[in-house]
């Protein structure tokens, strides 16, 4: 994570911004906190949670976070700057993640990613414009009996040939999971109750 | 080589295996049962006379590791290293989301057994799917009083939580998987104090992988015979094997560590070779870490020892990817490279400087402006880092360096032949480019 110097004068978080995350998301993220023998314990859990609610982990979000389990922004700056998987710039709707380790390698990944790269017109880190997908790379998913492999979403595509992958970024249902989910770690979107 | 009646993976083919109903028409929860039945003190015996060891990578053995708690504790924690994430390692994914109950009750026993007031299952952020599998089994757990104050009506009590990564490798490792859920950056502590003495939040600590959990179960369900009676002096048990690359059958296969990388390639009842056209270069037997064997060396047997000959670092997770010869050995240096470049935390200088500097002359080596002497100079690096050498805080640095080495030292022929081939000056364009400022001061100076 770079960093940047900034004007005293200016603050990087709006003064005037209302607050990102409702009443029932940070309700939600306190709740974690009964699980851990400390306040910061219930971090990680609350990260994925203030992340699905609001997006992504602008400083707003990171410092309603601490603000919700009564920690300093500092340690929630630290934590979150750490983990590939906390965005802290706005990412797509949904995200499309391709292997890149070993196996998926060998079984193809790297025509894999140009297909991916070329339909959606973007490289990695990026989002299309329209924003519906950002595209990364990620190490070893665990999928390699079914190389190469990549996430949308929270649903692993297997054996991916590339020219398959416009057919499957043009289906709607492309990140759906094929278990009943627990809503544990979900975000609460603006007017859920 | 000996075949017994498969355990852990008995349910995989069973249709709803997931669900508790089903669990406990297979058996499930007797083994709970009888540990409770049985009393704390025996299970931890029955465990260490069974000689069980990790299989997260390390292959410690576990009833030695629980018998490292201090005796007058009042808190225990139970970690359950649930963040696979060693190329080229599925086992642990397969055997949460096909029969998730096996884990818990591995959970529950071993709870019991170490008088465990909290388990938090650690699992890796991007098991999506294998999330909502584990946490609708733990709710139908307690639902059915088998997880919570007092379990199957005893006073046993303890609560099982999931607690999900957000994507660092290095969260893995036991001290760095404590740290991630005290909320912090997995960078992994020195050890002494091991964890068991003092772990999570300061407290005595046990930390096991989801495969180890599991044999727990059956070691208490069939007997700690039972498992002695499986598998060669020194690696007792059932293990998972994975499988990958351009195999007929990629996939999970229970085996006793008699077997050898041949059988799992090979074998009939195993990978069934490779697929048609495909040749074999290499194997890595272990997950990346363990280094890579050469296609004479695959008789080695995979177990805990044996491995140790062929001068791989160990048995690691005991997943296997075939290396095909129509890829590039570069290819695989570079890969392996970068994973650890990635993935090191960054806390100790010769692990965050060096998996990054072996990343860099890879990522040259494979682009065709490779240097001989570079290969030398990777080696080095490898040897100037590791925990076990005592110059690195956590075991990822030597991985790092003991796949690069094994790669360099057993496919040197492929690498310099390779490196001749290059258009000549590659190597010299390159570097230019990189460092300007030192070729022009090395030509000042020796035109004077």
């Amino acid at each position: 994570m770079g960093w940047k110097a900034v004007d005293r004068q200016t603050s990087p978080i709006p003064r005037d911004a209302g607050p990102v995350l409702s009443a029932e998301a940070r309700a939600k993220i306190r709740g974690f906190l009964d699980r851990y023998e400390t306040r910061r314990g219930a971090l990680i859990p609350a990260l994925h949670v203030a992340q699905e609610s609001a997006g992504h982990l602008s400083l707003q979000v990171m410092k309603e976070v601490a603000e919700c389990l009564e920690i300093n922004p500092a340690d929630v700056l630290d934590t979150t700057s750490f983990y590939t998987h906390f965005w802290t710039h706005a990412r797509g709707k949904k995200v499309v993640v391709v292997c890149r380790s070993i196996t998926c390698q060998i079984m193809g990944g790297d025509e894999v990613l140009e297909a991916v790269k070329k339909q959606l017109g973007i490289g990695e880190h990026d989002t299309t414009s329209d924003g519906k997908y950002s595209l990364i790379t990620e190490e070893c998913l665990a999928g390699c009996d079914h190389a190469p492999c990549m996430l949308i979403g929270e649903r692993l595509h297997e054996r991916v040939k590339p020219e398959n992958v416009p057919a499957i970024l043009a289906d709607e249902l492309n990140d759906m999971i094929d278990v009943p989910r627990s809503a544990l770690y979900d975000g609460v979107k603006p007017g859920a109750g | 080589m000996a075949t017994f009646q498969p355990v852990l993976t008995r349910n995989y083919g069973v249709k709803d295996s997931h669900l508790l109903s089903v669990y406990r028409e297979h058996g499930g929860y007797e083994a709970l049962s009888k540990a409770l039945a049985m009393g704390a003190e025996n299970v931890v015996e029955e465990v260490k006379r069974a000689e069980l060891r990790g299989r997260g990578g390390a292959g410690f053995p576990a009833g030695v590791k629980w018998g490292f708690l201090p005796p007058n504790r009042k808190v225990t924690y139970l970690c359950v290293n649930c963040d696979e994430a060693e190329p080229p390692t599925f086992k642990d994914r397969t055997l949460v989301e096909k029969d998730p109950h096996q884990l818990i009750e591995g959970i529950l026993i071993t709870g019991y057994a170490t008088r465990t007031t909290a388990a938090y299952i650690y699992m890796r952020a991007e098991f999506h799917r294998q999330f909502h599998v584990m946490q609708r089994a733990v709710d139908e757990a307690y639902a059915a009083n088998l997880i919570g104050p007092n379990i199957m009506g005893s006073d046993f009590k303890m609560d099982i939580y999931i607690h999900r990564g957000a994507g660092a490798y290095v969260c893995g490792e036991e001290t760095g998987l404590m740290e991630s859920i005290e909320g912090r950056r997995g960078w992994p502590r020195i050890k002494p104090p091991f964890p068991a003495v003092e772990g999570l939040f300061g407290k005595p600590t046990v930390v096991n992988n989801v495969e180890t959990l599991c044999c727990v179960k059956h070691i208490i369900e069939e007997g700690a015979d039972w498992f002695l009676g499986i598998g060669p002096k020194g690696s007792k048990g059932p293990k998972l094997f994975a499988v990958s690359g351009p195999v007929r059958r990629p996939g999970v296969y229970e085996a006793a560590m008699d077997i050898t990388c041949r059988d799992l390639v090979f074998g009939e009842d195993f990978a069934q070779g490779l697929t048609e056209g495909e040749e074999l270069k290499g194997v890595l037997p272990g997950g990346i870490s363990m280094g890579i064997l050469g296609g004479d060396e695959l008789d080695c047997k995979l177990d805990f020892d044996d491995v140790r000959r062929y001068r791989l670092l160990g048995l690691g997770t005991g997943a296997a990817v075939v290396v095909p010869k129509r890829t590039d050995i570069r290819t695989v240096l570079l890969n392996v490279a970068r994973f650890f470049a990635h993935e090191s935390c960054g806390q100790c200088t010769q692990c965050r400087e060096g998996t990054g500097w072996m990343a860099k002359i890879a990522s040259r080596i494979a682009s065709g402006a490779g240097r001989i002497e570079d290969l030398d100079l990777l080696v080095e690096i490898s040897n100037s880092m590791g925990m076990m050498p005592g110059m690195n805080i956590c075991g990822l640095s030597d991985g790092a360096g003991w796949v690069v080495r094994s790669v360099v030292e057993k496919f040197r022929g492929e690498l310099e032949e390779k490196i001749k081939a290059q258009p000549a000056g590659a190597a010299e364009r390159a570097l230019r480019q990189i460092n300007p400022a030192y070729y022009e001061g090395a030509a000042r100076v020796s035109a004077r």
